[in-house]
């Protein structure tokens, strides 16, 4: 805590002003930046510590730890902002593994020119994300790259939880027989972005997904039933993730397409654009892995949980050595889902 | 080929255009390939273009001889 | 979404299933030909296959716009793309097709060009609007579903006269495909086509009467989605069984005999058949693909920057000409799913998504796999 506050001159206007390559230089105009606006919105005891790095209490179990950077494009989007995406997706990072999250450090790399109260609306938006989820953002790093260097701003967060004992989940825990249950609607995230990209865009009551899931990680672990896997489907969609946990596990998948649920408008927009939602980015979804016995008792508990109101058992784990995930589709044929190739791009033909 | 899909016709616009709706998706698209297109109307959507108006008594028919196969199968 | 959901029924696909295996005589091989890459797409996307007997065998054909496109035309878009002042306005599809010196548009983008994919024309000619100092070259490809909205762009840039706009064009036409395809030496045995469904809302079905009546093949112009396929395999099986040829129309709902003449008067009054044009897989074709009419030269890409067309032959592992005929599929290719995969394509069959190695790769190859 500092023992002489310190006044400026000027308060930071964070009306008109913007982000100044001093700033991030390390001088005074740097520790405004850092007071008037970081601390004043993340404040709490481990950040008014004022110091390089936080110390903080033991931890009463297994430390795990996570790191995402956030790059998405654009900064605000129906649903969310580059601010609540960042504490979410590593939030959610810790909750895939079974922890409890509890500290977050945040970095910051702005471009010059970066308007401020932009900058005060992804901060609040991160503080009331942090919040929300009963996080504490206890430390973090500002710096400011040249104008026409930075795409106004990239965030990195890095998050800290703790493990309790007894839960042990992994990408190669999945064994044939076990379910496959995914907590949602697939694409809304990817959707929602992609209809405010520049040529593309479309008017579309579609919302981004992203949410901390922590809580509802937390029901699924302690209504008792045998959790092998848990993991977000982010980037490359549900078809990655499961192919990574297929490939990890050495076993295959069968899916039904029927019981995968997806908004009708997302659906649409998918369709407008060539799209499959199997690949579209997702931010607030799970897909979990469990004993076949303890499927349906998961279910009513996801259901019951407000982020798991649409879950389904899309699913199983099946004996497969070349690690093929496959569907049946809606028609009743079969198809097999594969990894993602590149970017998925939309197409005309 | 080529990616085309039937969308609603909820607004017609100046300039030859209309705006579609696909379940909830909303596009301004041109109607400067057809004719006689009116709100209310569904219409086949390639590359921001109406190519052909979707008739919905054909629609129907077809619809209703794939169920009726069922029932001589 | 309605009209199309309840066109991919299971219930229904049973019924017609059902149906085929039926009617399907044991004693037949049924080979029938989807000539469209969205209906190639839609059979692997939906595993129609599993849905068929074995004796009725779909054989991938060569509509798809982006596999037939020889390197050379790519080769001239890159090119296009890499002069400093030219903004290159694409349909995403073009992006990752291989073309010489280890190029494509995406790397040329990764490497500073300028290239822009687009969803619709209309798009181009506001990118044109915005950026008067540049030069926007719209890279035009597609059969004639296509080819309509490239007319209204061009039209429409001559009437606001757009000193900055042109078009790269690479338009193709349905039935000299088709003809192709039957007059192959010792090509590939086809007992019947299915239509395209898009291309024929535009040119209509009567283009297709003369592969009935002079090549004695039935056709059955089928909708896009997977139901609409069904049926029309099914009514390809019927004519097959009582030895008709004609041209059926199973996608009423959209498709008259004459088509959209709006659209093709258009189509007229801006392009013109060129004498020939290289097709990969199917040679030289005369009367097979479009140019500008000499009254629209400043839009004509290739007069404005004087490019000429350079023949690239394609990759020697490359099966793709002998998959396009329809004479080899995708699993007898040499290098399909070890060297040529999506991630690294060696051939344009391979990139676009409808094309049949992209299309069995993404969807299919577990078949041969878990035998």
């Amino acid at each position: 805590m500092s023992k002489n506050k310190q006044t400026y001159v000027k308060p930071l206007d964070l009306k008109h002003g913007r982000v100044e390559m001093s700033h991030g230089a390390g001088g005074r105009a740097m520790a405004q930046l850092i007071s008037e606006l970081f601390a004043a919105a993340f404040d709490n005891e481990y950040l008014a510590q004022g110091n390089d790095g936080a110390v903080l209490p033991p931890a009463k179990g297994r430390l795990v730890m996570s790191c995402d950077a956030h790059v998405v494009s654009p900064l605000f989007f129906a649903g969310g902002d580059i601010g609540c995406l960042s504490v979410h997706g590593t939030v959610n990072d810790l909750a895939m593994m079974g922890a409890q999250p509890l500290y977050l450090a945040a970095s910051f790399i702005l471009e010059e020119g970066f308007p401020l109260a932009d900058l005060k609306r992804i901060v609040e938006s991160m503080a009331h994300a942090a919040k929300d989820a009963a996080v504490n953002i206890v430390t973090g790093d500002t710096k400011v790259v040249e104008r026409g260097k930075g795409d106004g701003v990239f965030i990195t967060t890095t998050g800290v939880g703790v493990l309790r004992e007894g839960i042990s989940l992994s990408g190669d825990a999945a064994r044939p027989g076990d379910k496959i249950l995914l907590s949602g609607t697939l694409g809304d995230h990817g959707m929602a972005i992609l209809s405010q990209r520049e040529g593309l865009s479309f008017d579309a009551p579609i919302v981004s997904d992203t949410a901390s899931l922590h809580r509802l990680v937390a029901a699924m672990l302690d209504c008792g039933a045998e959790l092998r896997v848990l993991r977000d489907p982010t980037r490359g969609g549900l078809a990655t993730t499961l192919n990574e946990i297929a490939q990890q596990s050495g076993v295959g998948m069968a899916l039904q397409e029927s019981a995968i649920p997806v908004n009708p408008t997302v659906a649409a927009a998918c369709e407008f654009l060539g799209l499959d939602p199997l690949y579209v980015a997702n931010e607030g979804k799970l897909v979990v892995i469990c004993a076949a016995n303890d499927a349906e008792r998961l279910l009513a508990v996801m259901r019951g949980h407000p982020q798991g109101s649409s879950a389904a058992i899309i699913g199983e784990v099946i004996q497969d050595s070349h690690g093929f995930v496959q569907m049946t589709t809606k028609l009743g044929g079969r198809r097999i889902v594969d990894w993602l190739t590149g970017e998925q791009l939309p197409r005309i033909c | 080929m080529c990616l085309a899909i039937p969308a609603l016709v909820v607004e017609l616009l100046p300039n030859d255009m209309a705006r579609i709706d696909l379940d909830g998706v909303r596009k301004d698209i041109s109607l400067s390939l057809v004719e006689g297109v009116a709100v209310g109307d569904y219409v086949i959507v390639h590359v921001g273009f109406a190519l052909q108006r979707l008739d919905p008594d054909e629609a129907a028919e077809t619809l209703a001889m794939f169920a009726e196969l069922g029932k001589t199968a | 979404m309605r009209y199309v959901d309840e066109f991919r029924d299971g219930e229904l696909a049973k019924n017609i299933a059902t149906k085929i295996a039926n009617e399907s005589q044991p004693q037949r091989t049924y080979r029938l030909m989807e000539f469209c890459g969205g209906h190639t797409h839609a059979i692997s996307r939906y595993g129609i296959a599993d849905l068929l007997p074995s004796n009725v065998r779909m054989i991938h054909g060569p509509g798809c716009p982006v596999c037939v496109l020889p390197i050379g035309r790519i080769d001239q878009a890159i090119r296009l793309a890499m002069r400093q002042n030219v903004i290159l306005c694409t349909y995403a599809d073009t992006m990752r097709v291989p073309a010489s010196d280890e190029l494509t548009l995406m790397r040329a983008k990764a490497n500073g060009a300028d290239v822009r994919m687009i969803y619709s024309t209309q798009d181009a000619l506001q990118i044109a609007r915005d950026n008067p100092q540049r030069e926007v070259v719209f890279l035009a490809i597609g059969f004639e579903t296509t080819t309509p909205p490239t007319a209204v762009a061009i039209k429409q840039a001559a009437i606001e006269g757009l000193k900055n706009f042109s078009v790269l064009c690479n338009h193709v036409l349905t039935p000299a495909a088709m003809h192709a395809i039957l007059n192959v030496e010792g090509g590939v045995q086809l007992d019947g086509f299915v239509g395209p469904a898009h291309v024929s809302t535009v040119i209509g079905s009567q283009p297709y009467e003369v592969f009935a009546r002079e090549y004695k093949k039935p056709v059955v112009i089928a909708g896009f989605e997977p139901l609409d396929v069904m049926q029309s395999i099914l009514m390809l099986v019927r004519q097959i069984n009582s030895g008709r040829a004609e041209v059926e129309n199973e996608f009423t709902r959209a498709v008259t005999r004459e088509g959209n003449r709006k659209a093709q008067n258009l189509v007229a009054e801006v392009f013109e058949l060129r004498e020939d044009f290289e097709w990969r897989g199917l040679g030289t074709l005369p009367d097979s693909a479009l140019r500008l009419r000499p009254e629209f030269p400043t839009f004509d890409a290739e007069k404005r920057f004087g490019i000429g067309y350079t023949a690239v032959p394609d990759h020697k592992a490359c099966e793709c000409g002998a998959i396009l005929r329809g004479e080899k599929r995708p699993q007898e290719c040499k290098i399909f799913g070890t060297v040529c995969t999506p991630q690294n394509p060696i051939g344009s069959c391979m990139v676009s998504s409808e094309g049949a190695c992209a299309a069995h790769y993404t969807y299919g190859r577990f078949r041969e796999a878990v035998q």
